[in-house]
């Protein structure tokens, strides 16, 4: 009983936090639903690149490359070392479509063709 | 017809009497005994560039190398005098790896007052020298001042780190880089402190990457669909031409067009480049560090200017690009079919997000066309171990290939047979043309 009472609550809470974590900000409130995209380092945006469909890539392609104008108007409005997360959050999904245009413009799927078993990894990149 | 100017003798490659035409072999990058001579000769020998002074920012700021091809273990250290000195990173006492964390084959880094091996506690000033030996009574004979770490040459040019496994090398840093270090002194690199590293492991000969940097031959073919489709015809139409080809043996450097930052028509480009202005030649407005390109970067002073690849023997390089970043790669040497490949892109540290973006852009463009090269490498390895084919034809865009594999095939010959190394393309005058 109490177990189920924990349960409960704490599906509660993740609803109550679905419906008010934006994690971008309000402006770019459309682009919420890549927020799966919201990624901090290179690496681990290219294997959510490989691990997504072409479908998903190309959503997300369309709806950032149409907001780019914007993206860069209100994040240029930010000192870069004193950005409020959610504008950051912003520039870490602008990075993530420019890892799905590769996919979306040049190949056609997900991987560089005949990259193979090929692997480079990023083990240095700027914290901003 | 060339769309740009050759020299007087007809081409590149003639230009340089004594290098040949002929077809060339490639047995270099399959033999494993050839592989392990090549480690004396090249890489035990020449200086190779290690790092930047950016990873040493102050008195006591260190880092350690892990150079598993040399067995070796490097430890850099800028001093409290502020010069830059590097040793074997192992402790007098008994041999233990004197910097390191949690595991002693990792790289790490820091800032320290004095090294102090984790075993003893035995201690060394920044300078190498021996300062404490822990309960140094209980030894017998022993003189501080002939136990310092073991130094490794080393020197800096233009905040490049160098270092050299030879104890007493054949030339100083200075005579080495020779007309290739004084044509790149004064560039801005000191501003280009944004930094990004990949690191690969390649399944292909050291070498074999390296003749896949300086050729642009192939980057109509195999880089086609990073293009817009009219965009590729017109390239592959063209094939590739270099602006110049300068043999500084034993480095080398190529110049080549690149009209693509930003484009005369936006539509030569994807979408995506034009929203982010950048792509594989840079950000399309560059910050304004270069006020005036030092004589060896654009050679011809063309108006078509995109970058230059600066080839520092044996397996360093250097691409410095129109749009005011820069580029290193480095080949480190595992065995005759592997080689771990580094890239590091350096820029100015943005201002705006949008510059921040465009460099991101950058990047990972450069890391997609690496892919595609690199898999390619795989390829040809595997081939040429058959030996069905041992000769192969390099044309005039090629030159660099082929003088990088003669410059290290003589330095292999003078280690073997004990004499000096003679690069006759260069020391002879073009007149004695064989």
């Amino acid at each position: 009983m109490t177990l189920i009472t924990a349960s409960a609550a704490l599906t509660a809470t993740s609803d109550t936090l679905s419906v008010t974590s934006a994690r971008l900000p309000a402006e770019f409130v459309d682009l919420e639903q890549f927020s799966k995209w919201i990624i901090e380092s290179q690496d681990a945006r290219y294997e959510m690149r490989l691990a997504s469909s072409m479908d998903e890539m190309q959503s997300l392609y369309d709806m950032v490359l149409a907001r780019m104008p914007d993206i860069l108007e209100y994040c240029n409005t930010f000192e870069l070392d004193d950005m409020p997360d959610d504008a950051h959050n912003l520039m870490l999904l602008t990075y993530s479509f420019i890892q799905a245009s590769f996919s979306v413009e040049a190949w056609k799927q997900q991987r560089v063709p005949d990259s193979g078993a090929a692997y480079i990894s990023c083990t240095n990149e700027p914290r901003i | 017809m060339p769309h740009f100017a050759k020299p007087a003798e007809g081409s590149w490659t003639e230009h340089y009497p004594g290098l040949g035409t002929g077809p060339v072999s490639y047995e270099d990058t399959i033999s494993r005994e050839y592989f392990e001579k090549e480690q004396q000769a090249v890489f035990f020998k020449a200086w190779l560039n290690i790092g930047r002074v950016e990873q040493l920012p102050r008195a006591g700021s260190y880092f350690t190398r892990e150079l598993a091809w040399a067995n070796r273990s490097l430890l850099i250290v800028n001093g409290t005098d502020g010069e830059v000195r590097a040793f074997h990173n192992i402790c007098r006492h008994r041999g233990n790896k004197l910097v390191w964390n949690d595991y002693p084959n990792e790289e790490t880094s820091g800032n320290c007052r004095q090294f102090t091996c984790k075993y003893h506690a035995w201690s060394y000033a920044l300078n190498g020298d021996c300062n404490v030996v822990q309960q140094e009574s209980e030894f017998f004979d022993i003189d501080k001042e002939t136990l310092g770490l073991v130094s490794v040459p080393c020197d800096v040019w233009e905040g490049f780190i160098f270092i050299n496994l030879d104890k007493e090398p054949a030339q100083t840093l200075t005579e080495f880089l020779g007309e290739m270090g004084t044509g790149l002194a004064g560039y801005p690199f000191g501003e280009m402190t944004q930094k990004w590293t990949h690191v690969s492991e390649i399944n292909a000969n050291w070498k074999l990457f390296i003749d896949g940097f300086v050729e642009f031959y192939h980057a109509p073919v195999l880089h086609q669909r990073q293009a817009t489709a009219e965009e590729a015809a017109k390239l592959l139409k063209y094939g590739y031409e270099g602006l110049d080809y300068s043999l500084m043996s034993p480095h080398s450097s190529e110049s080549a067009w690149g009209g693509m930052s930003p484009p005369k028509d936006p539509s030569m480009v994807k979408p995506s480049e034009n929203a982010v202005r950048s792509g594989l030649f840079g950000p399309w407005d560059a910050p304004g560090v270069v006020h005036e390109l030092p004589p060896g970067v654009n050679r011809t002073k063309s108006r078509v200017w995109g970058t230059d690849s600066f080839l520092m023997y044996p397996n360093f390089m250097i691409l410095i690009w129109e749009r005011q970043w820069y580029l290193t790669y480095h080949y480190w040497p595992v065995a005759e079919n592997k080689h771990i490949f580094e890239v590091s892109c350096y820029f100015v540290p943005p201002k705006t997000a949008a510059q921040r973006i465009a460099q991101e852009m950058a990047v990972v463009s450069m890391k997609e066309y690496a892919l595609q090269d690199a898999n390619t490498l795989e390829a040809t390895q595997t081939m040429l171990a058959t030996r069905v084919v041992t000769h192969f034809h390099l044309n005039d865009q090629e030159v660099m290939c082929r003088h990088h594999h003669a410059v290290v095939r003589e330095n292999v010959r003078a280690w073997e047979t004990g004499t000096p190394v003679s690069y006759p393309w260069i020391n002879a005058p073009a007149s004695t043309n064989v």
